[in-house]
């Protein structure tokens, strides 16, 4: 059985159809790649998914482990398993990493997650999750949180961004542990060398998924221009 | 029970450490009301405390050269609904000296309790305080807090106070705190309040940078709910080339509480900079939304934000 089941998903904001009969399915730890130009709905995707304020399906459905989720709010999403690292992750004054690491989950090792995200636990626990943090620092510790978590399913909206290029080994090594641990997740990149770790991959343009398979026939097919739906006007490089 | 034991058991009951005033390596003062119930110097500090007419004058001395390695504590208290208590404080550090003083303002019953502090306090060069003012008010709200204090840094010197109030009500509050920073001159001033019901706040920070190369920072992080009202004045000044300062002020507002935020910033030398930000406001939308999709309510959610911005 699916984890994530997206079925006709339209959303339409103002008089913009950002999703356009929108579907999408996500296995059981399955890492599925997202890929897009700027611009065709992937953060949107996400967040309809995470089920953040003022996003809801104009219309479709989406269904997590078999039960229709649309109305749900984030904690009660995050209750069923469902988490999300968002593309840049906000500062908190006043909250250690430590206690960050530990806000759901008492019992875990921060220790842990932050060297898996790539960090050094000893010079970072004690750090407070605010403004003196680097924002590739606070994108792994975001990354260690929800892997913290333990999640059945991890939407990861462009985990590469701000991150240097020596260091996207250490995010390719936190996607990994997802996987390991059981949990799915929805992939969102612009860098092919994270889109080809995934078990799947879909091309979005305009608000529509215009092609699913492996990561390298999808990373190919948008790189050849063959999108049909904006006849290659918008999608170009992945 | 004696009044010091009274006053130290309510110190223990707002999590200060009551056994202080047992060891004699940590100079202190201990006032309930218009008494003073103890008092110890240590070597390189003296401390000349005195019950007058209309309350308690202090006068603080640290000896040039000489840093007092443990924190002072000062207990500061009213354990009675109704009272008054008026300290008036003189401090100064001497050249090259440094200082902690940890102040602990008690007020657990307050119904009808005001405490004045009027402090006078004057940094030598190279001298450095640092002043921590944490207040427990209790639940009642009937208490009038009006701090005021008026500094004076010297060159190279340096003046970091830190006043907490998130503990029971606020009452009335009414701040006036004052810094003159000297050359290459440090002060930092930050407070945190936490109103509730109809708690009035009102805090007014000023710095003036009259030094070359001072540096200033005013942080203020007020938290308000219920009917709570709080109006935060802060003013930097940059009268001198190099002269850096800040004011940075954020209150988060719930219920049908009404926050104000005053930033004025002066420069009159165009080598100087003064920048400012305030932000009002309810609980930050996209801080909440992480939290919840960490597994925590909205209740929870806001309730850490709120306490991490007063920590």
């Amino acid at each position: 059985m699916s984890v994530l089941e997206i079925k006709n998903l339209t959303y339409i904001a103002g008089e913009k159809r950002i999703l356009d009969g929108l579907s999408l399915l996500i296995g059981a730890s399955e890492i599925h790649a997202l890929l897009g130009t700027n611009g065709t709905g992937k953060s949107t995707l996400a967040y309809l998914v995470m089920g953040c304020e003022g996003y809801r399906p104009t219309s479709g459905e989406i269904i997590f482990k078999g039960n229709v989720i649309n109305d749900l709010k984030i904690h009660e999403r995050a209750g069923l398993g469902i988490t999300m690292a968002w593309q840049e992750p906000v500062r908190f004054e006043g909250i250690s990493v430590r206690d960050y690491l530990t806000l759901k989950t008492k019992d875990a090792d921060p220790s842990l997650y932050l060297e898996m995200a790539g960090l050094h636990p000893e010079l970072c626990l004690h750090r407070m999750v605010d403004k003196a943090l680097s924002g590739g620092e606070r994108k792994r510790i975001e990354l260690a949180s929800i892997l913290a978590l333990n999640p059945k399913l991890a939407i990861l909206d462009e985990p590469d961004s701000g991150i240097d290029m020596l260091s996207t080994q250490d995010i390719i090594n936190v996607i990994t542990a997802f996987k390991k641990n059981g949990s799915s997740v929805l992939l969102i990149t612009h860098r092919e060398e994270i889109a080809l770790m995934a078990d799947k991959a879909s091309q979005l343009c305009r608000g529509k998924i215009v092609c699913s398979g492996s990561p390298m026939e999808v990373a190919q097919y948008y790189k050849a221009r063959k999108c049909l739906v904006c006849d290659a006007e918008v999608c170009v490089y992945v | 029970m004696s009044d010091l034991d009274a006053l130290m058991k309510a110190l223990g009951e707002s999590g200060g450490d009551k056994a202080i005033l047992a060891n004699g390596e940590i100079a202190h003062l201990a006032v309930s009301g218009h008494k003073i119930l103890s008092m110890r110097d240590v070597e390189g500090l003296e401390v000349e405390a005195k019950e007058i007419l209309q309350g308690i004058s202090a006068k603080v001395t640290v000896r040039a050269g000489v840093k007092i390695k443990n924190p002072v504590r000062l207990c500061f208290g009213i354990l009675h609904k109704k009272g008054t208590q008026k300290i008036k404080v003189d401090v100064k550090l001497e050249k090259d000296s440094s200082a902690h003083f940890i102040a602990h303002c008690i007020f657990p019953k307050a119904e009808e309790v005001k405490h004045i502090m009027d402090a006078v306090i004057d940094i030598g060069e190279n001298a450095e305080m640092k002043y921590s003012e944490t207040h427990y008010h209790g639940l009642y709200g009937g208490i009038e807090v009006i701090p005021k204090a008026v500094v004076k840094v010297g060159k190279g010197g340096r003046y970091l106070a830190d006043f907490t109030l998130t503990t029971g009500r606020v009452g009335r509050l009414n701040m006036d705190y004052s810094v003159e920073a000297g050359e290459n001159a440090v002060t930092e001033l930050t407070a945190r309040v936490f109103g509730h019901a109809d708690d009035d706040i009102k805090i007014k920070e000023k710095v003036v940078l009259s030094g070359e190369n001072s540096k200033g920072l005013i942080k203020t992080r007020v938290a308000l709910e219920d009917d709570a009202m709080a109006e935060v004045t802060g003013i930097t000044e940059g009268n001198a080339a190099g002269s850096r300062g800040h004011v940075d002020c954020m209150e988060i507002v719930k219920d049908r509480a009404v926050a104000k935020a005053i930033p004025i910033v002066n420069v009159t030398n165009s080598l100087a900079k003064v920048t400012h930000e305030a932000a009002i406001g309810s609980v930050d939308k996209r801080q909440l939304e992480t939290l919840m999709a960490h597994g925590l309510t909205p209740e929870e959610a806001t309730d850490i934000i709120v306490r991490g911005v007063l920590k």
